[in-house]
Protein backbone atom coordinates (compact mmCIF):
# COMPACT_ATOMS: atom_id res chain seq x y z
CA UNK A 1 0.00 0.00 0.00
CA UNK A 2 2.79 2.43 0.84
CA UNK A 3 5.03 1.16 -1.95
CA UNK A 4 4.49 4.18 -4.19
CA UNK A 5 3.64 6.54 -1.39
CA UNK A 6 5.33 9.87 -2.02
CA UNK A 7 6.26 11.46 1.29
CA UNK A 8 8.25 14.06 -0.58
CA UNK A 9 5.15 15.81 -1.93
CA UNK A 10 4.00 16.43 1.64
CA UNK A 11 7.35 17.82 2.72
CA UNK A 12 7.61 20.00 -0.38
CA UNK A 13 4.19 21.53 0.22
CA UNK A 14 4.49 21.96 4.01
CA UNK A 15 5.19 25.73 3.88
CA UNK A 16 2.23 26.28 1.55
CA UNK A 17 -0.09 24.04 3.59
CA UNK A 18 0.68 25.61 6.92
CA UNK A 19 1.70 29.16 6.07
CA UNK A 20 -1.19 29.76 3.68
CA UNK A 21 -3.77 27.16 4.58
CA UNK A 22 -3.49 26.59 8.29
CA UNK A 23 -3.11 30.30 9.04
CA UNK A 24 -6.41 30.92 7.27
CA UNK A 25 -8.10 28.03 9.10
CA UNK A 26 -6.88 29.00 12.57
CA UNK A 27 -7.48 32.73 12.11
CA UNK A 28 -11.00 32.03 10.84
CA UNK A 29 -11.63 29.68 13.78
CA UNK A 30 -10.39 32.19 16.36
CA UNK A 31 -12.17 35.26 15.00
CA UNK A 32 -15.41 33.42 14.26
CA UNK A 33 -15.41 31.97 17.79
CA UNK A 34 -14.92 35.44 19.26
CA UNK A 35 -17.60 37.01 17.08
CA UNK A 36 -19.91 34.03 17.52
CA UNK A 37 -19.70 34.15 21.32
CA UNK A 38 -20.37 37.92 21.44
CA UNK A 39 -23.29 37.72 19.02
CA UNK A 40 -24.51 34.47 20.60
CA UNK A 41 -24.54 36.04 24.06
CA UNK A 42 -26.58 38.98 22.74
CA UNK A 43 -29.00 36.53 21.10
CA UNK A 44 -29.25 34.55 24.35
CA UNK A 45 -30.04 37.74 26.29
CA UNK A 46 -32.69 38.56 23.68
CA UNK A 47 -34.23 35.10 23.97
CA UNK A 48 -34.35 35.36 27.76
CA UNK A 49 -35.52 38.98 27.89
CA UNK A 50 -39.22 38.16 28.08
CA UNK A 51 -40.20 40.82 25.53
CA UNK A 52 -41.88 39.19 22.54
CA UNK A 53 -40.36 41.89 20.32
CA UNK A 54 -36.91 40.50 21.18
CA UNK A 55 -37.54 36.82 21.90
CA UNK A 56 -39.42 36.01 18.69
CA UNK A 57 -36.84 37.33 16.19
CA UNK A 58 -33.96 35.80 18.17
CA UNK A 59 -35.69 32.42 18.42
CA UNK A 60 -36.60 32.52 14.73
CA UNK A 61 -33.01 33.32 13.78
CA UNK A 62 -31.54 30.56 15.93
CA UNK A 63 -34.04 27.97 14.72
CA UNK A 64 -33.50 28.95 11.09
CA UNK A 65 -29.73 28.55 11.40
CA UNK A 66 -30.12 25.22 13.17
CA UNK A 67 -32.44 23.68 10.62
CA UNK A 68 -30.47 24.24 7.41
CA UNK A 69 -27.16 22.63 6.39
CA UNK A 70 -24.07 24.72 6.94
CA UNK A 71 -23.04 24.17 3.31
CA UNK A 72 -26.26 25.82 2.14
CA UNK A 73 -25.64 28.73 4.53
CA UNK A 74 -22.11 29.16 3.16
CA UNK A 75 -23.58 29.48 -0.35
CA UNK A 76 -26.24 31.87 0.92
CA UNK A 77 -23.77 34.24 2.53
CA UNK A 78 -21.28 33.94 -0.30
CA UNK A 79 -23.84 35.62 -2.54
CA UNK A 80 -25.53 37.71 0.14
CA UNK A 81 -22.53 39.38 1.81
CA UNK A 82 -21.79 41.77 -1.12
CA UNK A 83 -25.41 42.94 -0.99
CA UNK A 84 -25.28 43.32 2.82
CA UNK A 85 -22.11 45.38 2.37
CA UNK A 86 -23.86 47.54 -0.21
CA UNK A 87 -26.80 48.04 2.13
CA UNK A 88 -24.62 48.91 5.12
CA UNK A 89 -22.36 51.35 3.27
CA UNK A 90 -25.10 52.88 1.05
CA UNK A 91 -22.92 52.27 -2.00
CA UNK A 92 -24.60 52.17 -5.40
CA UNK A 93 -23.36 48.68 -6.33
CA UNK A 94 -22.74 45.37 -4.48
CA UNK A 95 -19.55 45.58 -2.43
CA UNK A 96 -16.43 43.63 -3.35
CA UNK A 97 -15.78 41.37 -0.39
CA UNK A 98 -12.65 39.28 0.01
CA UNK A 99 -12.80 35.54 0.64
CA UNK A 100 -11.69 35.83 4.24
CA UNK A 101 -14.16 38.58 5.17
CA UNK A 102 -16.99 36.69 3.51
CA UNK A 103 -16.11 33.46 5.37
CA UNK A 104 -15.74 35.35 8.64
CA UNK A 105 -19.20 36.90 8.35
CA UNK A 106 -20.70 33.53 7.41
CA UNK A 107 -19.10 31.64 10.28
CA UNK A 108 -19.82 34.33 12.86
CA UNK A 109 -23.49 34.60 11.94
CA UNK A 110 -23.96 30.83 11.67
CA UNK A 111 -22.08 29.78 14.81
CA UNK A 112 -23.74 32.56 16.82
CA UNK A 113 -26.92 30.46 16.78
CA UNK A 114 -25.08 27.53 18.40
CA UNK A 115 -23.19 29.72 20.89
CA UNK A 116 -26.53 31.35 21.73
CA UNK A 117 -27.98 28.03 22.85
CA UNK A 118 -24.89 27.30 24.96
CA UNK A 119 -24.96 30.72 26.61
CA UNK A 120 -28.69 30.44 27.18
CA UNK A 121 -28.15 27.19 29.08
CA UNK A 122 -25.30 28.88 30.99
CA UNK A 123 -27.43 31.86 32.00
CA UNK A 124 -30.27 29.57 33.04
CA UNK A 125 -27.87 27.60 35.23
CA UNK A 126 -27.46 30.66 37.51
CA UNK A 127 -29.92 30.53 40.37
CA UNK A 128 -32.73 33.06 40.39
CA UNK A 129 -31.81 34.09 43.93
CA UNK A 130 -28.59 35.69 42.70
CA UNK A 131 -30.47 37.94 40.29
CA UNK A 132 -32.97 38.79 43.01
CA UNK A 133 -30.17 39.61 45.45
CA UNK A 134 -28.40 41.81 42.92
CA UNK A 135 -31.62 43.65 42.14
CA UNK A 136 -32.31 44.08 45.86
CA UNK A 137 -28.89 45.79 46.09
CA UNK A 138 -30.18 48.30 43.57
CA UNK A 139 -28.29 47.06 40.52
CA UNK A 140 -29.76 47.81 37.11
CA UNK A 141 -30.28 45.12 34.45
CA UNK A 142 -26.97 45.81 32.61
CA UNK A 143 -25.07 45.76 35.90
CA UNK A 144 -26.72 42.53 37.06
CA UNK A 145 -25.90 40.87 33.76
CA UNK A 146 -22.34 42.08 33.34
CA UNK A 147 -21.19 41.74 36.97
CA UNK A 148 -23.23 38.84 38.36
CA UNK A 149 -24.83 36.58 35.78
CA UNK A 150 -22.65 36.59 32.66
CA UNK A 151 -19.25 36.04 34.35
CA UNK A 152 -20.60 32.94 36.09
CA UNK A 153 -22.56 31.73 33.08
CA UNK A 154 -19.50 32.13 30.92
CA UNK A 155 -17.29 30.34 33.39
CA UNK A 156 -19.68 27.39 33.72
CA UNK A 157 -19.89 27.05 29.97
CA UNK A 158 -16.19 27.41 29.07
CA UNK A 159 -15.72 23.67 28.37
CA UNK A 160 -18.85 23.53 26.19
CA UNK A 161 -17.87 26.72 24.37
CA UNK A 162 -14.42 25.28 23.67
CA UNK A 163 -15.90 21.99 22.46
CA UNK A 164 -18.05 24.03 20.07
CA UNK A 165 -14.88 25.78 18.94
CA UNK A 166 -13.39 22.40 17.99
CA UNK A 167 -16.55 21.69 15.98
CA UNK A 168 -16.11 25.11 14.35
CA UNK A 169 -12.48 24.31 13.56
CA UNK A 170 -13.57 21.15 11.75
CA UNK A 171 -16.39 23.04 10.03
CA UNK A 172 -13.95 25.54 8.52
CA UNK A 173 -13.00 22.77 6.07
CA UNK A 174 -16.41 23.36 4.43
CA UNK A 175 -15.19 26.63 2.86
CA UNK A 176 -13.87 24.18 0.25
CA UNK A 177 -17.29 24.49 -1.45
CA UNK A 178 -16.59 28.13 -2.36
CA UNK A 179 -13.00 27.31 -3.42
CA UNK A 180 -11.27 29.16 -0.60
CA UNK A 181 -7.71 28.12 0.28
CA UNK A 182 -7.97 27.00 3.87
CA UNK A 183 -5.88 24.05 5.08
CA UNK A 184 -7.98 21.48 3.24
CA UNK A 185 -8.24 23.77 0.22
CA UNK A 186 -4.45 24.04 0.08
CA UNK A 187 -4.03 20.28 0.47
CA UNK A 188 -6.61 19.70 -2.24
CA UNK A 189 -4.88 22.09 -4.65
CA UNK A 190 -1.53 20.37 -4.20
CA UNK A 191 -3.25 16.98 -4.48
CA UNK A 192 -4.81 17.86 -7.81
CA UNK A 193 -1.77 19.65 -9.21
CA UNK A 194 0.61 16.78 -8.44
CA UNK A 195 -1.88 13.95 -8.77
CA UNK A 196 -1.17 12.90 -5.20
CA UNK A 197 -4.68 12.60 -3.75
CA UNK A 198 -3.86 9.70 -1.44
CA UNK A 199 -0.90 11.34 0.27
CA UNK A 200 -2.41 14.80 0.63
CA UNK A 201 -5.84 13.75 1.88
CA UNK A 202 -4.40 11.24 4.34
CA UNK A 203 -2.01 13.89 5.61
CA UNK A 204 -4.83 16.46 5.92
CA UNK A 205 -6.93 13.94 7.86
CA UNK A 206 -3.99 13.23 10.16
CA UNK A 207 -3.41 16.94 10.87
CA UNK A 208 -7.08 17.60 11.60
CA UNK A 209 -7.20 14.49 13.79
CA UNK A 210 -4.13 15.41 15.85
CA UNK A 211 -5.22 19.02 16.40
CA UNK A 212 -8.82 18.11 17.31
CA UNK A 213 -7.75 15.25 19.58
CA UNK A 214 -5.19 17.41 21.39
CA UNK A 215 -7.70 20.24 21.75
CA UNK A 216 -10.44 17.98 23.13
CA UNK A 217 -7.92 16.43 25.50
CA UNK A 218 -7.04 19.91 26.75
CA UNK A 219 -10.74 20.73 27.17
CA UNK A 220 -11.14 17.54 29.21
CA UNK A 221 -8.29 18.59 31.52
CA UNK A 222 -9.78 22.07 31.86
CA UNK A 223 -13.18 20.60 32.68
CA UNK A 224 -11.65 18.57 35.50
CA UNK A 225 -9.69 21.61 36.71
CA UNK A 226 -12.79 23.77 36.88
CA UNK A 227 -14.79 21.00 38.53
CA UNK A 228 -12.33 20.82 41.44
CA UNK A 229 -12.41 24.55 42.14
CA UNK A 230 -16.19 24.56 42.20
CA UNK B 1 -30.66 46.62 -4.87
CA UNK B 2 -30.14 45.84 -8.53
CA UNK B 3 -31.11 42.18 -8.38
CA UNK B 4 -33.83 40.93 -10.69
CA UNK B 5 -36.27 38.70 -8.87
CA UNK B 6 -38.01 36.07 -10.93
CA UNK B 7 -40.04 33.63 -8.92
CA UNK B 8 -41.50 32.09 -12.07
CA UNK B 9 -38.09 30.50 -12.66
CA UNK B 10 -39.21 27.34 -10.85
CA UNK B 11 -41.59 26.47 -13.68
CA UNK B 12 -39.01 26.93 -16.40
CA UNK B 13 -37.31 23.94 -17.97
CA UNK B 14 -33.87 23.19 -16.49
CA UNK B 15 -30.83 22.47 -18.71
CA UNK B 16 -31.59 18.72 -18.64
CA UNK B 17 -34.43 19.58 -21.08
CA UNK B 18 -37.05 17.45 -19.39
CA UNK B 19 -37.68 18.65 -15.85
CA UNK B 20 -38.59 22.08 -14.52
CA UNK B 21 -36.28 23.62 -11.93
CA UNK B 22 -38.85 22.82 -9.27
CA UNK B 23 -38.78 19.16 -10.25
CA UNK B 24 -34.98 19.06 -10.08
CA UNK B 25 -35.15 20.47 -6.55
CA UNK B 26 -37.69 17.84 -5.56
CA UNK B 27 -35.51 15.10 -7.05
CA UNK B 28 -32.67 16.51 -4.96
CA UNK B 29 -34.89 16.33 -1.88
CA UNK B 30 -35.47 12.66 -2.65
CA UNK B 31 -31.71 11.99 -2.75
CA UNK B 32 -31.21 13.96 0.47
CA UNK B 33 -33.83 11.90 2.27
CA UNK B 34 -32.66 8.57 0.82
CA UNK B 35 -29.04 9.30 1.75
CA UNK B 36 -30.00 10.42 5.24
CA UNK B 37 -32.22 7.38 5.90
CA UNK B 38 -29.60 4.87 4.68
CA UNK B 39 -26.81 6.66 6.56
CA UNK B 40 -28.86 6.84 9.74
CA UNK B 41 -29.52 3.09 9.54
CA UNK B 42 -25.77 2.46 9.42
CA UNK B 43 -25.18 5.04 12.14
CA UNK B 44 -27.76 3.46 14.43
CA UNK B 45 -26.40 -0.06 13.87
CA UNK B 46 -22.71 0.73 14.36
CA UNK B 47 -23.39 3.41 16.95
CA UNK B 48 -25.41 1.02 19.11
CA UNK B 49 -22.76 -1.67 18.80
CA UNK B 50 -19.88 0.63 19.73
CA UNK B 51 -21.92 2.40 22.40
CA UNK B 52 -22.76 -0.91 24.06
CA UNK B 53 -19.18 -2.15 23.81
CA UNK B 54 -17.99 0.98 25.62
CA UNK B 55 -20.20 0.15 28.63
CA UNK B 56 -19.09 -3.48 28.98
CA UNK B 57 -16.65 -4.50 31.72
CA UNK B 58 -13.99 -5.57 29.15
CA UNK B 59 -11.35 -2.85 29.26
CA UNK B 60 -9.73 -3.87 25.95
CA UNK B 61 -13.04 -3.69 24.10
CA UNK B 62 -13.84 -0.37 25.79
CA UNK B 63 -10.54 1.03 24.57
CA UNK B 64 -11.25 -0.06 21.00
CA UNK B 65 -14.69 1.54 21.21
CA UNK B 66 -13.16 4.77 22.55
CA UNK B 67 -10.61 4.80 19.73
CA UNK B 68 -13.39 4.30 17.16
CA UNK B 69 -15.33 7.27 18.49
CA UNK B 70 -12.25 9.52 18.67
CA UNK B 71 -11.23 8.55 15.13
CA UNK B 72 -14.55 9.41 13.52
CA UNK B 73 -15.23 12.47 15.66
CA UNK B 74 -11.93 14.26 15.22
CA UNK B 75 -11.73 14.30 11.42
CA UNK B 76 -14.01 16.74 9.57
CA UNK B 77 -16.84 15.05 7.68
CA UNK B 78 -15.68 16.59 4.42
CA UNK B 79 -12.22 15.06 4.81
CA UNK B 80 -13.78 11.69 5.65
CA UNK B 81 -15.87 11.88 2.47
CA UNK B 82 -12.70 12.55 0.46
CA UNK B 83 -10.93 9.63 2.12
CA UNK B 84 -13.72 7.23 1.20
CA UNK B 85 -14.20 8.64 -2.28
CA UNK B 86 -10.70 9.46 -3.51
CA UNK B 87 -8.30 7.54 -1.28
CA UNK B 88 -9.98 4.19 -0.60
CA UNK B 89 -10.05 3.02 -4.26
CA UNK B 90 -6.30 3.71 -4.53
CA UNK B 91 -5.18 1.73 -1.50
CA UNK B 92 -7.24 -1.48 -1.94
CA UNK B 93 -6.25 -4.54 -4.04
CA UNK B 94 -6.52 -4.16 -7.82
CA UNK B 95 -9.73 -6.17 -8.41
CA UNK B 96 -11.58 -4.38 -5.64
CA UNK B 97 -10.31 -1.07 -6.97
CA UNK B 98 -11.76 -1.77 -10.42
CA UNK B 99 -15.08 -2.81 -8.90
CA UNK B 100 -15.19 0.38 -6.79
CA UNK B 101 -14.39 2.64 -9.71
CA UNK B 102 -17.03 1.08 -11.94
CA UNK B 103 -19.73 1.19 -9.30
CA UNK B 104 -22.76 3.10 -10.59
CA UNK B 105 -23.96 5.85 -8.22
CA UNK B 106 -20.60 5.67 -6.45
CA UNK B 107 -21.07 9.07 -4.83
CA UNK B 108 -24.34 7.93 -3.28
CA UNK B 109 -22.86 4.77 -1.73
CA UNK B 110 -19.77 6.67 -0.60
CA UNK B 111 -21.91 9.38 0.98
CA UNK B 112 -24.01 6.79 2.80
CA UNK B 113 -20.98 4.96 4.19
CA UNK B 114 -19.04 8.11 5.11
CA UNK B 115 -22.00 9.89 6.69
CA UNK B 116 -23.19 6.70 8.39
CA UNK B 117 -19.86 6.00 10.07
CA UNK B 118 -19.35 9.67 10.95
CA UNK B 119 -22.74 9.83 12.66
CA UNK B 120 -22.25 6.41 14.29
CA UNK B 121 -19.57 7.90 16.55
CA UNK B 122 -22.07 10.46 17.82
CA UNK B 123 -24.80 7.85 18.27
CA UNK B 124 -22.32 5.68 20.15
CA UNK B 125 -21.87 8.55 22.60
CA UNK B 126 -25.62 8.83 23.08
CA UNK B 127 -26.15 5.07 23.55
CA UNK B 128 -23.30 4.96 26.02
CA UNK B 129 -24.73 7.91 27.94
CA UNK B 130 -28.14 6.25 27.93
CA UNK B 131 -26.84 2.96 29.33
CA UNK B 132 -24.69 4.73 31.93
CA UNK B 133 -27.63 6.88 33.02
CA UNK B 134 -29.43 3.76 34.31
CA UNK B 135 -29.01 2.87 37.98
CA UNK B 136 -26.21 0.35 38.53
CA UNK B 137 -28.75 -1.89 40.27
CA UNK B 138 -30.51 -2.68 37.00
CA UNK B 139 -27.47 -4.40 35.53
CA UNK B 140 -26.73 -6.17 38.83
CA UNK B 141 -30.34 -7.30 39.20
CA UNK B 142 -30.34 -8.68 35.67
CA UNK B 143 -27.14 -10.62 36.25
CA UNK B 144 -28.30 -11.80 39.69
CA UNK B 145 -31.45 -13.24 38.09
CA UNK B 146 -29.17 -15.48 36.03
CA UNK B 147 -29.37 -13.59 32.74
CA UNK B 148 -26.15 -13.63 30.72
CA UNK B 149 -24.52 -10.28 29.95
CA UNK B 150 -25.97 -10.14 26.39
CA UNK B 151 -29.40 -11.01 27.77
CA UNK B 152 -29.10 -8.30 30.41
CA UNK B 153 -28.38 -5.77 27.69
CA UNK B 154 -31.09 -7.05 25.38
CA UNK B 155 -33.94 -7.35 27.87
CA UNK B 156 -33.06 -4.97 30.72
CA UNK B 157 -30.65 -2.17 29.81
CA UNK B 158 -31.18 -1.36 26.14
CA UNK B 159 -34.99 -1.13 26.11
CA UNK B 160 -34.72 1.50 28.85
CA UNK B 161 -31.68 3.24 27.39
CA UNK B 162 -33.23 3.73 23.95
CA UNK B 163 -36.39 5.17 25.42
CA UNK B 164 -34.36 7.64 27.48
CA UNK B 165 -32.14 8.79 24.60
CA UNK B 166 -34.97 9.26 22.09
CA UNK B 167 -34.77 13.11 22.13
CA UNK B 168 -31.00 13.27 21.42
CA UNK B 169 -31.46 10.58 18.76
CA UNK B 170 -34.00 12.87 17.08
CA UNK B 171 -31.36 15.62 17.04
CA UNK B 172 -28.88 13.21 15.49
CA UNK B 173 -31.39 12.23 12.79
CA UNK B 174 -31.84 15.92 11.95
CA UNK B 175 -28.06 16.35 11.92
CA UNK B 176 -27.76 13.41 9.52
CA UNK B 177 -30.21 15.05 7.12
CA UNK B 178 -28.34 18.37 7.32
CA UNK B 179 -24.90 16.78 7.01
CA UNK B 180 -25.91 14.93 3.85
CA UNK B 181 -25.40 18.28 2.09
CA UNK B 182 -21.63 17.80 2.45
CA UNK B 183 -21.93 14.97 -0.09
CA UNK B 184 -22.30 17.54 -2.86
CA UNK B 185 -18.49 17.79 -2.77
CA UNK B 186 -18.24 14.24 -4.10
CA UNK B 187 -20.90 14.82 -6.72
CA UNK B 188 -24.09 13.62 -5.07
CA UNK B 189 -26.96 15.63 -6.60
CA UNK B 190 -28.87 16.18 -3.39
CA UNK B 191 -30.96 19.22 -2.51
CA UNK B 192 -28.18 21.76 -1.86
CA UNK B 193 -26.32 20.63 -4.99
CA UNK B 194 -29.51 21.04 -7.05
CA UNK B 195 -30.04 24.54 -5.68
CA UNK B 196 -26.43 25.36 -6.53
CA UNK B 197 -26.84 23.97 -10.06
CA UNK B 198 -30.04 25.95 -10.49
CA UNK B 199 -28.23 29.09 -9.37
CA UNK B 200 -25.41 28.44 -11.84
CA UNK B 201 -27.65 27.92 -14.85
CA UNK B 202 -30.40 30.44 -14.17
CA UNK B 203 -28.49 33.13 -12.19
CA UNK B 204 -31.49 33.32 -9.86
CA UNK B 205 -29.33 32.92 -6.74
CA UNK B 206 -31.74 33.90 -4.02
CA UNK B 207 -34.80 32.13 -5.42
CA UNK B 208 -32.88 28.85 -5.65
CA UNK B 209 -31.46 29.05 -2.12
CA UNK B 210 -34.76 30.26 -0.66
CA UNK B 211 -36.50 27.21 -2.10
CA UNK B 212 -33.85 24.86 -0.69
CA UNK B 213 -34.02 26.57 2.70
CA UNK B 214 -37.81 26.27 2.79
CA UNK B 215 -37.62 22.57 1.90
CA UNK B 216 -35.03 21.91 4.62
CA UNK B 217 -37.16 23.73 7.19
CA UNK B 218 -40.22 21.74 6.11
CA UNK B 219 -38.30 18.45 6.48
CA UNK B 220 -37.06 19.61 9.87
CA UNK B 221 -40.55 20.45 11.12
CA UNK B 222 -42.03 17.20 9.77
CA UNK B 223 -39.32 15.02 11.36
CA UNK B 224 -39.45 16.90 14.66
CA UNK B 225 -43.23 16.59 14.78
CA UNK B 226 -43.21 12.86 13.95
CA UNK B 227 -40.51 12.16 16.51
CA UNK B 228 -42.36 14.13 19.20
CA UNK B 229 -45.30 11.76 18.74
CA UNK B 230 -43.00 8.73 19.01
CA UNK B 231 -41.21 10.23 22.01
CA UNK B 232 -44.46 10.85 23.82
CA UNK B 233 -45.65 7.30 23.19
CA UNK B 234 -42.51 5.61 24.42
CA UNK B 235 -41.41 8.06 27.15
CA UNK B 236 -40.51 6.26 30.37
CA UNK B 237 -43.01 7.29 33.07
CA UNK B 238 -41.32 8.97 36.00
CA UNK B 239 -38.36 10.32 34.01
CA UNK B 240 -38.08 14.04 33.35
CA UNK B 241 -38.37 14.66 29.65
CA UNK B 242 -34.83 15.25 28.46
CA UNK B 243 -35.31 17.86 25.78
CA UNK B 244 -33.74 17.48 22.35
CA UNK B 245 -30.49 19.37 22.28
CA UNK B 246 -28.48 20.39 19.25
CA UNK B 247 -25.41 18.17 19.26
CA UNK B 248 -23.72 20.25 16.59
CA UNK B 249 -23.94 20.16 12.85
Amino acid sequence: MFSNFDFDVIIRSLPYLFYQGMTFTLLLTALATLGGIILGTLLALMRLSGFALLTVPAAAYVNLMRSVPFVLMIFWFYFLVPYIGQWVTFSPRPMQVGAFASCLVTFTLFEAAFFCEIMRAGIQSISRGQVAAAQALGMTYPTVMSYVVLPQAFRNMVPVLLTQTIVLFQDTSLVYVISVTDFLGAASKVAQRDGRLVEMYLFAALVYFVISLAASGAVGLLRRHIAIIR
Amino acid sequence: MNYHWNWAIFWEISPDGVHTYLQTLLMGTGWTLLTAVCAFTIALTFGSLIGVIRTTPFSFAVRIGDAYVELFRNIPLLVQMFLWYFVLPEVVPRTFEIWLKQLPNASFYTAVVALGLYMSARIAEQVRAGVLSLPRGQRQAGLALGLTLPQTYLYVLLPMAYRIIMPPLTSELLNTIKNSAVALTIGLMELTARARAMQEFSFQVFEAFTAATVIYIAINIAVTFAMRLVERRIAVPGYLGTKARPAGH
